[in-house]
C-alpha cells in the first residue's frame, strides 16, 4: 500500500498573535510536493513562527493550515536553528525517533545505520551526541530527520551557527533529502543560500508574506521595494515606522 | 577531647570487631532506609515528571503542596504512620506497627515529596530544552515520560541522594513506628538518640561517625557515577 500524500498544504488567512501582538498576519499559501522553498526576511520577521505554524508546533490565532491527510504530523520533520540533542549516544538519537514512530526493532538498525553512512557520521555512532560540534550535531538532527522518510522536511536556519565549510556538507545532506523526495520548506536570512537552495522565495517582513515567487524571478526582480531593498542588502530596521507600513500596505496608507 | 578521641576508638574497636549487634544496625539501617528510597523513587519520579510535563486543574495546589511536604516534620510523619498502623487505625489489622516495614513506610511518606518535588524541577527545564523537538519528532507528554527521566538521568541522581540524606539522618519517625526495639527495629540514629540519653556518648559518637563515613561513601559513589558519565550530559 502506498502512503498517502500530505501535501498540498495549504494555508487560509493565518494569524497568530501572542502577548497582543500580532506576529503572522493574515498570511495565505499553498505548498505543493517537489520543490524547495526557502523563506527569508530579516530577523524578527516571523520565519520561525511561519514554520512552526506549518509544523503544527503552535495554533493560529485565526485562519486554517490543511494537510490532505489527517494523519499528516507522521510525514513530516523539523531540524531547529540550534540542533536538540538527547543525552545519549548519536546512534540512539535515531533509534529514539524511529521508536516514536512505532518502527520494528530490526528496521530501526538498518535504517540508523543506513543514515548515519549517508551523513557521514557512522564513525561517531557510539558517540555521546553532545560532545558533536555543532555542526556534527546538525548533520545528527539532518540524518535522525531523514530516518523518517519525511514527505514534508521543515528547516528552521539550520546553518545559521556554522561555519563555511559546515554549513556546505549540511547544505549537501539537504539537498540529498530532497533528491530522496522530500519536499523542503527552509527559512534563512543567508541569501547566498537562498540562491543556491531555492526553487521558490517566499519573502516575509513584520509578520506578511510581501512576495513569493520563483527563486530565479525574485532574484532577478524583486517587485515588492522592501524585498528589493533586503535582496540588495539593506538593513530593513532602517524602514521602520510609518513610512514601512505604508509600504506594507500600501491600500491602507496614502498613495505612495 | 577526651570524648572524641574515646568514641574515635570505640568506632575503631566495634568496626575492626565487627560488632554483632553493630553488624545488625548498620545492616537493618541500610536495609530500611535503601528500601524506602527505592520505593520513593518509584513513586516519585514519575510523579514529578508527570506534575512537569502535565497542565491539569489543581496542578499549582499539588505543586505547592509536595514542595511544602519536602519539609515536614519526621516525628509528624511518625505520628502519622503510628496512627495509621496502630491497632485500632485503619491498617492496624496488618501488624505492621514496631517492624521494619512501619519504618519503611515512614520514611517513604518523608522522602517522597523530596524525590518528586526535585524530579519536577529537573524535567521541567529538560523539558523546556526538549519540547520543541520531541514534539516534532511526535512525542507529547505523556509519551516524553520515561525519555525524559532517562535523560535527566545523571542530574535525579542528585535528588534521590537528598532523599537518602533525609531517610539516613531522620530519627523521629523511625523512633515513633520502629520503637526502637534491641535487634528488631534499632538502626543507627535511635540507637545514637539512645546511647544519648543513657549517657554512653562515645559509643553514641562512634556510631555518629559510622553514619556519616557510610552516608559519605554513598554520596561519594554517586557523585563519581555521575562524574565519569558527564560526557552524556554534557
Amino acid at each position: 500500500m502506498s502512503t498517502p500524500q500530505i501535501l498540498p498544504l495549504e494555508l487560509d488567512g493565518v494569524y497568530f498573535e501572542a502577548g497582543g501582538n500580532q506576529l503572522i498576519k493574515d498570511i495565505s499559501c499553498r505548498f505543493e510536493s517537489g520543490r524547495r522553498t526557502v523563506i527569508i526576511g530579516p530577523n524578527g520577521a516571523g520565519k520561525s513562527l511561519f514554520l512552526r505554524l506549518c509544523h503544527g508546533l503552535i495554533q493560529p490565532s485565526k485562519g486554517s493550515v490543511r494537510w490532505q491527510q489527517k494523519a499528516a504530523a507522521e510525514h513530516q520533520a523539523m531540524v531547529f536553528q540550534r540542533p536538540v540533542m538527547l543525552r545519549r549516544s548519536v546512534a540512539a538519537n535515531i533509534d529514539y525517533a524511529l521508536k516514536l514512530r512505532h518502527i520494528p526493532r530490526n528496521e530501526r538498525i538498518a535504517t540508523t545505520k543506513r543514515v548515519l553512512e549517508q551523513t557521514g557520521l557512522n564513525r561517531f555512532s557510539d558517540h555521546p551526541a553532545r560532545v558533536l560540534s555543532i555542526g556534527e550535531q546538525q548533520k545528527l538532527a539532518l540524518a535522525r530527520a531523514w530516518a523518517l522518510a519525511p514527505q514534508v522536511l521543515f528547516l528552521d536556519e539550520p546553518t545559521a551557527s556554522l561555519d563555511p565549510s559546515a554549513t556546505h556538507g549540511v547544505e549537501e545532506i539537504i539537498q540529498a533529502i530532497h533528491d530522496a523526495g522530500t519536499r523542503l520548506i527552509m527559512t534563512t536570512h543567508d541569501l547566498g543560500q537562498a540562491r543556491r537552495m531555492a526553487d521558490d522565495v517566499i519573502f516575509i517582513h513584520r509578520g506578511r508574506i510581501l512576495e513569493a515567487a520563483p527563486a530565479d524571478k525574485f532574484f532577478e526582480a524583486p517587485e515588492n521595494d522592501l524585498a528589493q531593498a533586503f535582496v540588495r542588502g539593506e538593513l530593513l530596521w532602517w524602514h521602520k515606522g510609518k513610512d514601512n507600513r505604508k509600504r506594507e500596505n500600501p491600500k491602507q496608507g496614502e498613495p505612495e | 577531647m577526651t570524648d572524641f578521641s574515646e568514641a574515635f576508638a570505640a568506632a575503631l574497636g566495634l568496626v575492626l570487631g565487627l560488632d554483632r549487634s553493630l553488624v545488625e544496625i548498620v545492616a537493618l539501617s541500610l536495609r530500611v532506609s535503601l528500601t524506602a528510597v527505592a520505593i520513593a523513587a518509584l513513586i516519585g519520579l514519575p510523579v514529578g515528571a508527570a506534575l512537569a510535563l502535565f497542565r491539569f486543574r489543581g496542578r499549582f495546589f499539588l505543586v505547592v503542596t509536595i514542595n511544602a511536604l519536602m519539609g515536614m516534620p519526621p516525628v509528624v510523619v511518625g505520628l502519622i504512620v503510628y496512627l495509621l498502623l496502630s491497632r485500632a487505625g485503619p491498617f492496624g489489622v496488618f501488624g505492621l506497627l514496631f517492624t521494619p516495614s512501619a519504618m519503611i513506610i515512614a520514611q517513604v511518606l518523608l522522602v517522597t515529596p523530596i524525590i518528586a518535588a526535585l524530579t519536577r524541577q529537573v524535567i521541567e527545564d529538560l523539558w523546556i530544552e526538549y519540547e520543541e523537538q520531541l514534539r516534532s519528532l511526535g512525542a507529547g507528554p505523556g509519551r516524553a515520560v520515561p525519555a525524559l527521566l532517562w535523560d535527566g538521568r545523571f542530574t535525579l541522581i542528585t535528588a534521590i541522594l537528598a532523599g537518602f540524606g533525609r531517610a539516613s539522618a531522620e530519627v523521629g519517625a523511625v523512633m515513633i513506628v520502629g520503637g526502637n526495639i534491641d535487634h528488631v527495629t534499632r538502626v543507627m540514629t535511635t540507637s545514637i538518640a539512645l546511647e544519648v540519653s543513657k549517657g554512653n556518648l562515645a559509643l553514641a559518637l562512634g556510631l555518629g561517625i559510622i553514619l556519616l563515613v557510610l552516608s559519605a561513601a554513598i554520596n561519594a559513589g554517586a557523585y563519581l557515577i555521575q562524574h565519569s558519565t558527564r560526557r552524556w550530559h554534557a
